[in-house]
């Protein structure tokens, strides 16, 4: 069980780049721990830093930038394609981003974010352009109950799908995992079943 | 209105619905490996929880291991510390493991099928992205997260929306030194790397059911890379033919009702999909990628688009790719030099991937500037390869037959590309820093990779067929 939520809100963090696959968000040399902890440090590590070198990051790159902060980030379309790898989550998360603002997410991404308590929030390609428009101090606020997202200067709203079922589970902090471990006997009579098939 | 085959598999498989929500599906085989599975067993452990069914979970270690000397220590601390914790784990949790120096280690998709473990109308799943694979036996099989791994780990199901359904079909006969990886770099050239986003894919066609079941395979495993939730061939005859008599395939007195069932396991005729596409065969070349992502392919003959052949909205992409890759816009591939090969991967690792290559490069030797990695899938195509003597024809064109694993596909062993290197790959993501950092990744054909073997630049196959 992890902490729920209903809404976030504040400043973001603009990543204008489109198809940013797993190996972006965490390269794979970077997998080889056995916990969840410890991604964020190297999230976006070639992005982030001049030959591998913590003591060296690029400047250019906007987690970089002092200008740019918060729990939200907002990226260009197809965002989290490529591997099934969910430390691409857990890096986000380990991070500090509560969620993830797109035009598109590759689906297994997705599904890795709202296990991992991250929030997808798909909007239009033209908020998306809206977003990148603005200044380094605007806000947002992502309202999880009314499934809305608004730019807080402008006042601009979208509405996002989420799926009823994940809503409830990130707005009361329980997983699917716990939903499965509940449902032990309806799986074991579905077996019985079946039985022949698991011989 | 009929059933596709998907609806059929998928069917079957729902133990529950939930209002508003995904289904509970019910998963007949998991696989797991050292890097996407400690995580999971390290959730469970904090959950208190056992392994629900411990015996339709099978372990290998294959990402992270060594393709040179096996029998060592592993010398990378961190791979050493992932596939000591899968051996704990699996020991803990009383699931079979298949790990480094047992007959049956190698690549997980590469060892499912040639077990038998891989069935027709099963539902299948791993932590890795590749297991769509598994759906060339007419399967519904699909990468998973280290969550999902442990929510089949605590309860052998998961929560699941159903994709929208997707069949491409294609026709007609392949073309002299196409294989089936030209084919599906193809189709992903004309899709694009999300072209099949939120969809199972069928591929169906009598090209594809002349395709043998490790063509196939090739087929299915690069599915996801358009996007595609998993990818899938209703079994024929050609794959019941190849999973008789495997190991854990159903035994002589199960093997009749087995298949009986699995002879019901395709599209109806009157079976709607929400989106069909017809390629034709003739019309395909051996191809190659100049990107970074696997939609980036062209024709082995062909130029690299020109910028305003790219529609708008993708040109930063293109640009930045190019800029990675060191080429420019409108420039031929064929020709360019390559410092690396790979041959291997769970895309093109199995037998039939190596007897191709050692039949094109028998009498011909590798260029002298070329580093060549071949790395057979599993132990069993490692020993298979050595009693054809495929070991001793790559040895003599100046090959050398590794020990299997993942290795160069995601780099995380120590068969990693330099930086800025080019590296002609079988493998299925040419991703930035895939294979390395800074590591330049051509994807082609096991042909197309070995005859840049032998010549030390971006071939044409074609020609050296006559
Ligand atoms: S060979 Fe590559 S794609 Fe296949 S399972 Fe290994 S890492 Fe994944």
């Amino acid at each position: 069980m992890k902490n729920g939520f209903k809404n976030i809100s504040g400043r973001f963090v603009p990543l204008d780049i489109e198809n940013v696959d797993t190996d972006q968000i965490i390269p794979a040399r970077f997998l080889k721990a056995t916990t969840k902890e410890g991604f964020g440090a190297n999230l976006f590590r070639d992005w982030r830093y001049i030959n591998d070198d913590s003591s060296q990051p690029r400047m250019d790159f906007v987690l970089n930038q002092k200008a740019y902060s918060g729990s939200i980030l907002v990226a260009g379309k197809n965002f989290g394609c490529g591997s099934s790898r969910e430390h691409a989550a857990w890096s986000l998360v380990d991070y500090g981003f509560k969620a993830v603002v797109s035009s598109f997410f590759a689906d297994i991404f997705k599904s890795n974010a709202l296990n991992n308590g991250l929030l997808p929030v798909t909007v239009s390609e033209s908020f998306l352009s809206q977003l990148f428009s603005l200044s380094a101090a605007s806000e947002l606020k992502i309202d999880l109950e009314e499934q809305t997202i608004t730019i807080q200067e402008t006042g601009l709203q979208e509405t996002f799908e989420i799926n009823a079922y994940k809503k409830t589970c990130l707005m009361n902090g329980y997983d699917d995992i716990d939903f499965l471990l509940s449902i032990k006997d309806t799986i074991t009579e579905y077996e019985k079943i079946q039985e022949k098939n698991y011989e | 209105m009929g059933k596709t085959l998907f609806d059929k598999i998928w069917e079957r498989h729902v133990v529950k619905e939930i209002d508003g929500g995904p289904s509970v599906l019910y998963i007949d085989r998991h696989f797991i490996h050292e890097v996407t599975s400690p995580q999971a067993f390290a959730g469970l452990n904090a959950r208190g929880v056992n392994v629900f069914r411990p015996q339709q979970t099978i372990a290998t270690a294959d990402h992270n291991v060594p393709t040179e000397n096996q029998h060592l220590p592993i010398k990378e601390e961190l791979s050493r510390l992932q596939v000591e914790a899968l051996k704990k784990n699996c020991a803990e949790h009383l699931i079979e493991l298949y790990g480094l120096g047992h007959p049956f280690q190698g690549i997980v998709h590469v060892i499912g099928p040639e077990l038998g473990i891989t069935q027709p109308g099963m539902t299948i799943v791993c932590g890795d992205s590749h297991t769509s694979t598994h759906g060339a036996f007419g399967s519904i099989a699909f990468g998973i997260g280290t969550s999902e791994v442990e929510m089949v780990l605590a309860s052998q199901c998961l929560l699941q929306s159903k994709p929208k359904l997707m069949r491409i079909r294609i026709e007609g006969q392949l073309n002299k030194g196409v294989v089936s990886k030209d084919l599906v770099l193809h189709i992903l050239s004309k899709l694009s790397a999300s072209g099949a986003t939120g969809y199972a894919v069928e591929f169906a066609g009598s090209t594809i059911r002349n395709l043998s079941m490790e063509a196939r395979m090739t087929i299915c495993n690069m599915s996801i890379e358009m996007g595609a939730r998993c990818g899938m061939i209703a079994p024929d005859e050609t794959t019941f033919a190849y999973i008789k008599n495997r190991l854990f395939a159903p035994g002589q007195s199960k093997w009749e009702n087995a298949l009986a069932e699995w002879k019901q396991l395709f599209s109806d005729d009157d079976a709607v999909f929400d989106k069909e596409v017809v390629l034709q065969a003739e019309a395909m070349e051996p191809m190659i990628t100049y990107g970074t992502n696997p939609g980036m392919g062209i024709s082995v003959t062909g130029s690299i688009p020109s910028l305003d052949q790219i529609p708008s909205n993708d040109r930063t992409a293109f640009e930045k790719a190019l800029k990675y890759m060191g080429w420019e816009a409108g420039t031929a591939v064929k020709g360019k030099k390559v410092d690396y090969v790979f041959i291997g991967s769970c895309t093109n690792s199995r037998i039939e991937d190596l007897r191709q290559v050692a039949s094109f490069v028998q009498g011909k030797h590798k260029a002298d500037d070329v580093e060549v990695w071949i790395v057979p899938g599993s132990k069993q195509v490692e020993k298979q390869a050595q009693e054809e003597g495929i070991d001793t024809i790559l040895e003599q064109a100046g090959f050398k037959l590794r020990q299997p694993g993942c290795s160069a596909c995601l780099g995380m062993n120590e068969d990693k590309i330099p930086a800025g290197k080019y590296c002609i790959s079988t493998s299925n993501r040419n991703f930035e820093g895939r294979q390395g950092a800074g590591a330049r990744t051509l994807l082609a054909s096991p042909l197309t990779a070995a005859a840049a073997a032998i010549t030390g630049v971006v071939s044409d196959v074609r020609d050296f067929l006559n």
